[in-house]
């Protein structure tokens, strides 16, 4: 675990944390100050058939603001249920979900309404907010110029590439102004080189917004060339297995050896957790 | 190291904007004159083709000539009766009537749609009903209508509204039901909430069904009309469907059938060039088809 101990020393604000520190928070569930979300023994459990499944089994985890964590996980580990609960379109079982105003949420798809044009789609979350026409075009024209979309503000969706429409989701989900940004596997069906360059976007934009964000993803790789920390979940019922502080510098590239050796090793501990349900 | 991270700063922009433009399809329209003429020669050829072989049954000579008329004195007798009042009034008088039970018939087929796609206990209860009204024949209302309307404009409305109106609700139910759940989703988590979320994103979502009910529900409207107008004869409005019914008791064969060519072109201009048009509009801006 020598590379672990290696990596565990630097965070992008300077601090080490221990994995398991995010537990031990004497003040309560109470987002705030420096906590962005706070999630405390949240256990989410649906009716499934005749008995129930276990979706998420006591999770504690706490989210600083402005950090960027990725969750990680096989199939079956409740990632997407996490995130409902967080964005708030799911009450948990047990336990408590804090968070600092309501998020931004971004899919896999880009879910683009295909009869508005991309400017228009960007401006709509700030009519649902009663913002102002004049404040609205000005606003969406500035998120536009942030994800270089620009030159394609009058596109329909349809007339745009895959990463396009991406990059048009992300400005729309970044109009509301939301503090924290959830993203469930957002870039997962983008072709490998659209993919890399959209890390680079996303963390550029990031840094760009003090945004805290949530990025679920099943790519260990991307976990590691994004997050400031990687929680990797158990399957069936997702618990938090173990979580690894991302010291590395940013910007990153995927290509990077450090960023290859902490997904070798996040990978070998999610073979370990996938292979303990084939037993 | 240190140059593949500068490259991938400075080199960012032009990442994405050379990605862009490999990925995107040039967007070239062809010239508007031949966009009209590759959706007309279709429909001109069309026409030929049935009235030659209107001409070849003419020519074969199953029925006599009296009876059967050949295009050339139909449309003689089209051309000669379009210099005349008594066609255009009746196509106003038939139009006025379709255009009114049909606006009433989206009234009511629009609430009862929205109504029952919100409730599942109305769905249960008249879900199937609905669907099982479009089934039923308009010619089969007539006696229930003229026995609570009389001889009257009312019974010929009844009879378009109940002809039309389950369409436009089946067009609504369906278009709400078919609404992408990740397009919810999307209006849920970008703040949309109650008549938001019907004006911006169920609305224009279930459009495109809509407008094919309405289409569907255009073409009931006009076949219970002309119907109803068979039917229901009011002496001092004379109808396209009376003409057709007065010509044939004069055996005016030519006249009657330049009438059903009237109400045949009818149908088929409002059905292409207003439910058409708004269709292909629809399809277009949502990149159903191609421009």
């Amino acid at each position: 675990m020598s590379l672990l101990q290696a990596v565990v020393t630097r965070t992008r604000d300077g601090l080490a944390r221990q994995p398991d520190s995010a537990a031990d928070g004497t003040a309560g569930v109470h987002a705030g100050r420096d906590v962005a979300v706070d999630l405390r023994n949240v256990a989410k459990v649906f009716p499934a058939g005749t008995g129930t499944l276990t979706a998420l089994d006591n999770i504690s985890l706490q989210i600083r603001r402005g950090e960027f964590v990725c969750i990680i996980g096989a199939s079956g580990c409740g990632k997407s249920t996490l995130l409902n609960l967080v964005a708030g379109l799911d009450q948990p079982t047990s336990g408590e979900v804090a968070r600092v105003g309501a998020p931004s949420f971004m899919f896999q798809e880009a879910a683009l309404f295909p009869w508005l044009s991309v400017e228009q789609n960007v401006e709509l979350p700030l009519r649902f907010a009663k913002v102002p026409a004049a404040t609205r075009r000005e606003r969406a024209r500035e998120l536009l110029d942030l994800v270089r979309l620009t030159p394609f503000a009058a596109r329909q969706p349809h007339e745009l590439s895959g990463g396009m429409r991406q990059r048009a989701a992300l400005a729309r989900a970044l109009a509301r102004d939301a503090e924290v940004l959830l993203m469930d596997e957002p870039f997962g069906a983008l072709d490998a080189m659209t993919r890399d360059i959209l890390h680079d976007e996303l963390e550029r934009i990031w840094q760009a917004t003090d945004k805290t964000i949530l990025f679920v993803t099943h790519n260990v790789r991307e976990a590691a060339r994004l997050g400031d920390r990687i929680v990797l979940l158990t399957s069936r019922p997702g618990r938090v297995a173990e979580e690894f502080e991302v010291g590395l510098p940013r910007p990153r590239r995927i290509e990077d050896a450090d960023v290859a050796r902490l997904a070798a090793l996040v990978t070998t501990r999610l073979r370990q957790e996938v292979a303990r349900h084939g037993r | 190291m240190g140059a593949d991270v500068v490259l991938g700063r400075t080199a960012g922009a032009d990442e994405v904007a050379g990605l862009d433009a490999l990925e995107l399809q040039r967007l070239d329209r062809p010239p508007l004159a031949r966009q009209v003429w590759s959706a007309t020669w279709p429909k001109v050829l069309a026409v030929a083709i049935f009235v030659g072989l209107w001409q070849l049954v003419v020519m074969a000579g199953l029925w006599p000539e009296y009876v059967l008329p050949g295009p050339a004195a139909v449309f003689g007798e089209l051309w000669a009766q379009l210099q005349t009042p008594t066609l255009w009034n009746a196509i106003a008088i038939t139009l006025r009537r379709g255009v009114w039970g049909f606006a009433l018939a989206i009234a009511i087929g629009v609430g009862i749609g929205v109504l029952v796609s919100r409730f599942a206990v109305l769905r249960a209860a008249i879900g199937s009903l609905i669907t099982g009204l479009q089934t039923m024949p308009s010619i089969a209302w007539f006696p229930l209508a003229i026995v609570l309307f009389k001889l009257s404009e009312e019974a010929i409305t009844f009879v378009v509204i109940l002809g039309a109106a389950p369409s436009i609700a089946n067009g609504v139910i369906h278009g709400i039901d078919h609404i992408p759940p990740v397009l919810t989703r999307a209006g849920r988590v970008l703040g949309a909430r109650g008549f938001d979320m019907y004006r911006h994103v169920m609305l224009p979502a279930a459009m495109p069904s809509f407008v094919g009910g309405l289409k569907q529900g255009w073409a009931f409207a006009w076949r219970s009309l002309l119907a109803g107008e068979l039917i229901v004869t009011l002496s001092n409005k004379a109808s396209l469907g009376q003409l057709l019914s007065v010509d044939r008791e004069l055996a005016d064969y030519p006249a009657m059938i330049a009438v059903m060519v009237v109400i045949l072109v009818i149908g088929i201009l409002l059905d292409s060039l207003v439910f058409g048009q708004v269709e292909r509009r629809i399809r277009v801006k949502r990149g159903l088809v191609g421009a």
